[in-house]
């Protein structure tokens, strides 16, 4: 049963291909769809509950040398859960020296950072969190995006990420077996508001791209590609505009 | 123009140039975040460091693709000031997140026919953000051209946002100047 989703990743993103570069979108009406409510959800809910939070004060850009704030507690309390997933993942990509220091950045800021609400790790230890997921494992084991897809909630994906996602959630989070109900309820509510916070943070971005976009789609699906290209450590071809 | 754009400069610029011009933008951008100024005023200060350390012909040509070849000196002109007014106000209110940032600016790598300047923003409470600058000094002067964010590229992301406000407008330049002027 556990292998279902790899099995469903790699024949997924055997499906799409696209030149070099660019990312196949075959199903961009249905994309488009998702698009469009995806949008609304974040005009009617999300940018709402993330200018109260901003309101609030609470998200407020954190200073140097001053406490975090609330929104800035949870959000360290939910990424800090995330991490042993991240180290299997690293270990799975044959990466040992990401692996050890998420090791280490999880044990300094689960104790002396609280079970996770402070960053000592990042901000005296210089260990700031290395990320990466399931879909990047997809990758180093060789397996291409597949097709751009747009997900309900989550955003922009790709069948790869997809799958990865999935892996992520359902299979490899060490901590499933130690936490309890309530402990993995409140690790998700965490990095579920942390997402408003980071809304409210970055919110004119944003609102720039999903609200006051020609074509709030084509720049989501760009964004995403072109920052996931990125994080994968896959070359980009320059622009060289007097070259043309 | 052309022409004009091919002249080699009598002196080819370095990688501490190229490194010290993408400073000394960088440290103007962030003198104007920091200044607390009012929005409308920021955006015309951003406006002027665009235009003092920027390519704005180079950018506003390469967004606008192969419609800018066949467009008259005058609109073109016309839409080069409609974009530094767009970019100066989308990317003032971007730069804002970076308020109480520090930004360090490293070495200079040369890339296809110009340089490409690294630069880290250490925003307090999340991981360092790479900033990538490229610059050229094909007009003379050291002026840079793209800058590329996590990965994310500003000019390729103009080109399709232009493009598509291009589209939107069925290729009227006129309607799509109108509308540049308003957007950003």
């Amino acid at each position: 049963m556990r292998l279902v989703p790899v099995v469903l990743a790699l024949s997924l993103a055997g499906c799409a291909t696209a030149p070099p570069g660019e990312i196949a979108d075959p199903y961009e009406p249905m994309n488009r769809r998702v698009h469009a409510f995806n949008k609304a959800l974040d005009a009617n809910l999300v940018r709402p509950a993330a200018r109260m939070v901003k309101g609030d004060g609470a998200s407020r850009p954190p200073v140097e040398g001053q406490p975090p704030g609330v929104m800035q507690m949870v959000g360290n309390f939910g990424s800090n859960l995330s991490l042993p997933g991240k180290v299997v993942n690293s270990l799975l990509q044959g990466r040992p020296e990401p692996a050890v220091k998420n090791t280490f950045r999880f044990a300094v800021n689960t104790t002396l950072g609280l079970g996770g609400l402070f960053d000592p790790a990042g901000s005296d230890f210089a260990l700031p969190e290395i990320d990466t997921d399931f879909g990047e494992t997809l990758h180093v084991w060789g397996v291409p995006s597949g097709a751009y897809l747009e997900l309900p909630l989550l955003g922009p994906s790709t069948e790869r990420d997809l799958a990865g996602k999935i892996v992520d959630f359902a299979l490899i989070d060490p901590l499933d077996n130690v936490l309890t109900d309530e402990q993995k309820l409140a690790g998700t509510a965490a990095r579920v508001v942390s997402k408003a916070g980071e809304r409210a943070q970055f919110g004119s971005t944003v609102d720039s791209v999903l609200h006051e976009s020609a074509d709030s789609y084509a720049q989501t699906r760009l964004l995403y590609t072109q920052h996931r290209r990125y994080e994968l450590k896959q070359e980009e071809d320059a622009i060289d505009p007097y070259a043309e | 123009m052309g022409g004009v754009m091919a002249v080699t400069p009598a002196h080819a610029m370095t990688a501490a140039e190229a490194s010290t011009a993408i400073r000394r933008a960088v440290d103007e951008v962030l003198g104007i975040i920091n200044s607390g100024r009012p929005p409308a005023q920021m955006y015309g200060a951003f406006a002027g460091v665009f235009q003092r350390h920027a390519d704005v012909d180079a950018i506003s040509r390469s967004a606008l693709g192969p419609t800018a070849r066949q467009m008259d000196p005058s609109s073109f002109g016309q839409f080069r000031e409609a974009m530094t007014g767009y970019v100066a106000r989308k990317y003032g209110r971007r730069f804002q997140e970076f308020l109480g940032s520090r930004i360090e600016v490293g070495a200079a790598r040369p890339l296809k026919s110009f340089w490409a300047v690294d630069s880290t923003a250490y925003l307090n409470g999340r991981s360092p953000m790479r900033v990538e600058w490229h610059i050229s000094d094909k007009t003379g002067q050291p002026r840079f051209f793209n800058l590329i964010i996590e990965g994310v590229n500003m000019l390729a992301s103009e080109r399709e946002e232009i493009n598509a406000m291009l589209a939107r407008r069925k290729g009227d330049v006129g309607a799509l100047i109108a509308d540049l002027q308003q957007a950003g």
